[in-house]
């Protein structure tokens, strides 16, 4: 296939279903410790940081995949998969002129072209990840300004070798998880975002991922870092070409905060899901997790997360420091055959701690989704107080939801409530919204964005816009 | 003579299997407004479901034209495109939608239904602020999620809020003044009397006469049986009241 074609035309929903055409620099399928000093080699990468990755390696050889999840799908074949793909030049690119016209065209096809973006005037710096390696990056200057640094990981390796020594496994250590395991052994580049004491970022941050070449996991490392009293909005959307082998997704986000400062991540994704029978689509294993390090710090996470086959997500806030505060607002569709364990892990370590979860879950087509949250409070958390609230909305009769809350508690003071609903569309609230003369689909998508609203609202404007499209296309033809 | 709106031959139908409209006839012509009367659970809101196509309502006979066009073969939302309009007895809430949002995608199907522009946000909230003034509705009650946690009477301004709002060539009133007090009846009647004119025509379903005497109907029938046992004029209403429907019950 030389030109990229959209896959609409097949009756598919699945909008951003092109590959682009580029030279990948591709190597052998399977992980080995030479696969991974082939990477760090290529990567250009200190000793040090190959040294962590290959104990990271020797340490996931111990690991087994975990299966407590409630999602099933086939075994994944880590030997058949390429781990290292980065689309061929000669230098790193100056400006956008310079940058792969086929990576520029696929961006348009996204419809966000990084020349409009430019011309945005400042509005979003775009960190754009293609595949592995950071292709284009804007509004450098205007940050570095502000002290702000915004780059790929792989060039703050290089840049600012002391930050990432820092921070780098800091907040998910590579023995956290399976896949946060994997991830630190072999990850290929993400953003690295430093936001220095006392500075707000004029702007908000983003990042584009796409997965491209074939077979090729996608293994991304974020890490952002907020000194005292400081601000950032990052937001990350993503979009994937289609594919029938299954692709495997492991990233990893790790989020410092200090004293008063405060982090809002917003998320949509938008992975390839599979098609209606449940043939291709992403796996998607990633461990996202922020440290509420100083007093007074807040995270706040939001998410809209309608695409991937599989989904086992559990951003996560570890409130160290006393009075810091955690948030989590989740919307997550699933259609078809998709499959969801998501959630949250709230933390209280530090005095008078808050958190707040708000989960709002829709289930179409033969979908099954569950919410999986833990609220822990250790002995020293005086004064922590929780508010979960975790609502299910069900779409016909084929699909499924699960609610799977764990509370631990180990401090008497502790204030935890909980609230939980499942619902389905009703006949009569259709009838109503047609009786009016709104037709059905658009009805739903009205009563489904209703249902969604609280979360929506956390969203940033031009993602809010985004994110209700996305959860119409989500929802198509998944009524009558 | 005005020109039919909508002419009920022979209908015929069930819900669960259940026989509840049995040969029904009325035609209403423009301009007119008919009042249905009968007793409680006689089937006079599944007339009222039938002609609006609510799922779960099964035509087994006849034919129902509305403008000359066959009402049956149309989807629900094509007959409320179309011009049909039901003030519901239980207005359904719908979490999270902001009464405005959906007045705008109401309006908005329906104006491109007849091939008007539609209306922006500003025009719009002028629109819709203007018309929720003359019932009583404010600012906030118009942010709030419809019918969400509205009381009876809130519900009912809603509902003659958006039927303002729509212009229907025909509206049904299936016990509109159901859970409401005096002073909300008015409003509500007000506002039914505002929009009669000669080309639009109502039905009103109601059980007590109450409301005839704020919105008089051209036509009253007596539905029993699940047909129209007796029709006549508005003094017919008032006869119901005093002597009740046992005896067009008996008749079973």
């Amino acid at each position: 296939m030389t030109q990229p074609e959209i896959i609409d035309e097949s009756g598919d929903k699945y909008k951003y279903g092109f590959v682009t055409d580029i030279d990948a620099d591709t190597a052998p399928a399977g992980l080995s410790a030479e696969i991974i000093k082939l990477i760090s080699r290529k990567k250009e990468e200190p000793e040090w940081l190959l040294e962590w990755r290959l104990k990271a390696f020797e340490f996931w050889q111990t690991m087994t995949e975990p299966t407590w999840a409630k999602l099933s799908y086939d075994r994944i074949d880590y030997q058949s998969l390429h781990y290292y793909s980065a689309p061929k030049q000669k230098q790193a690119p100056k400006s956008l002129e310079e940058v792969d016209k086929n990576l520029i065209d696929t961006y348009n096809k996204l419809g966000i072209p990084l020349k409009e973006q430019e011309a945005l005037a400042g509005v979003v710096a775009v960190d754009a990840v293609f595949d592995s390696v950071s292709v284009a990056t804007t509004y450098r200057a205007k940050l570095a300004e502000k002290g702000i640094i915004f780059c790929s990981i792989s060039e703050a390796v290089k840049t600012h070798p002391e930050l990432v020594k820092k921070y780098l496994g800091s907040v998910v250590p590579y023995t956290d998880n399976y896949f946060a395991c994997l991830n630190s052994a072999v990850f290929t580049d993400g953003s690295f975002v430093y936001i220095p004491k006392g500075v707000k970022s004029p702007m908000e941050l983003s990042t584009y991922f796409r997965i491209n070449a074939k077979n090729t996991g996608q293994f991304e490392r974020t890490l952002i870092v907020a000194e005292d009293d400081s601000y950032v909005s990052y937001l990350e959307g993503c979009t994937a070409p289609q594919r029938d082998e299954n692709q495997l997704h492991a990233a990893i986000v790790e989020i410092v905060v200090m004293n008063n400062a405060e982090v809002k991540y917003s998320t949509v994704q938008n992975w390839y899901p599979g098609d209606k029978d449940g043939k291709g689509g992403v796996y998607n294993f990633v461990t996202k997790r922020a440290a509420c390090r100083g007093v007074n710090s807040k995270i706040s996470w939001t998410q809209v997360e309608t695409g991937s086959a599989v989904t086992w997500k559990y951003p996560s806030c570890v409130l160290q420091g006393d009075n810091s505060i955690g948030e989590f607002y989740s919307v997550a569709i699933t259609n078809n055959r998709q499959q969801a364990d998501t959630g949250t892990k709230m933390i209280h370590i530090g005095k008078n701690t808050t958190s707040k979860i708000i989960s709002k879950g829709i289930s179409a087509g033969f979908s099954n989704q569950t919410y999986r949250g833990l609220v822990k409070v250790t002995p020293q958390a005086d004064n922590a107080r929780n508010y979960s609230q975790c609502d299910s909305l069900l779409i016909g009769k084929t699909c499924g939801s699960h609610t799977v809350p764990y509370v631990e508690n180990r401090n008497k003071t502790a204030v935890l409530e909980h609230e939980a609903t499942t619902s389905k569309i009703s006949d009569e609230q259709l009838f109503y919204c047609q009786q009016r003369g709104i037709g059905e689909e658009e009805a739903v998508s009205l009563i489904v964005n209703g249902f969604c609203k609280e979360v929506m609202q956390h969203l940033p404007m031009e993602f809010a816009i985004e994110a209700a499209k996305l959860i119409n296309i989500s929802l198509e033809g998944s009524v009558g | 003579m005005n020109a039919p709106l909508l002419e009920i031959e022979d209908l015929c139908a069930e819900v669960g299997g259940k026989s509840i409209i049995k040969d029904f006839n009325l035609t209403i012509n423009e301009g007119e407004v008919h009042a249905i009367m009968g007793p409680n659970g006689a089937g006079k809101s599944t007339l009222s479901y039938v002609l609006c196509g609510k799922p779960g309502y099964k035509v087994t006979g006849g034919s129902v034209k509305f403008k000359g066009k066959d009402l049956l073969s149309m989807s629900v939302e094509e007959r409320a495109r179309e011009g049909i309009f039901l003030i519901m007895q239980y207005p359904v809430e719908i979490p999270g939608v902001p009464s405005t949002t959906f007045l705008k995608h109401a309006v908005n199907a329906i104006r491109q239904h007849r091939r008007q522009p539609e209306l922006d946000t500003m025009e719009f909230l002028k629109l819709v602020r203007e018309e929720g003034r003359k019932l009583g509705i404010d600012n906030e009650m118009l942010k709030r999620a419809i019918n969400v946690g509205f009381s009876g009477g809130e519900k009912k301004r809603m509902e003659a809020l958006e039927m303002s709002i729509l212009k229907p060539d025909f509206a049904i009133l299936d016990e509109a003044d159901s859970g409401l007090d005096i002073d909300a009846m008015k409003i509500v009647a007000e506002s039914v009397n505002r929009l009669r004119n000669e080309q639009r025509s109502m039905l009103i379903i109601t059980h007590f006469q109450r409301l005839l005497n704020y919105v008089v109907p051209d036509f009253v029938h007596v539905f029993a049986d699940g047909h129209i046992v007796k029709s006549g004029h508005k003094e017919l209403a008032q006869e119901l009241e005093q002597n009740g429907y046992a005896e067009y019950v008996r008749e079973k």
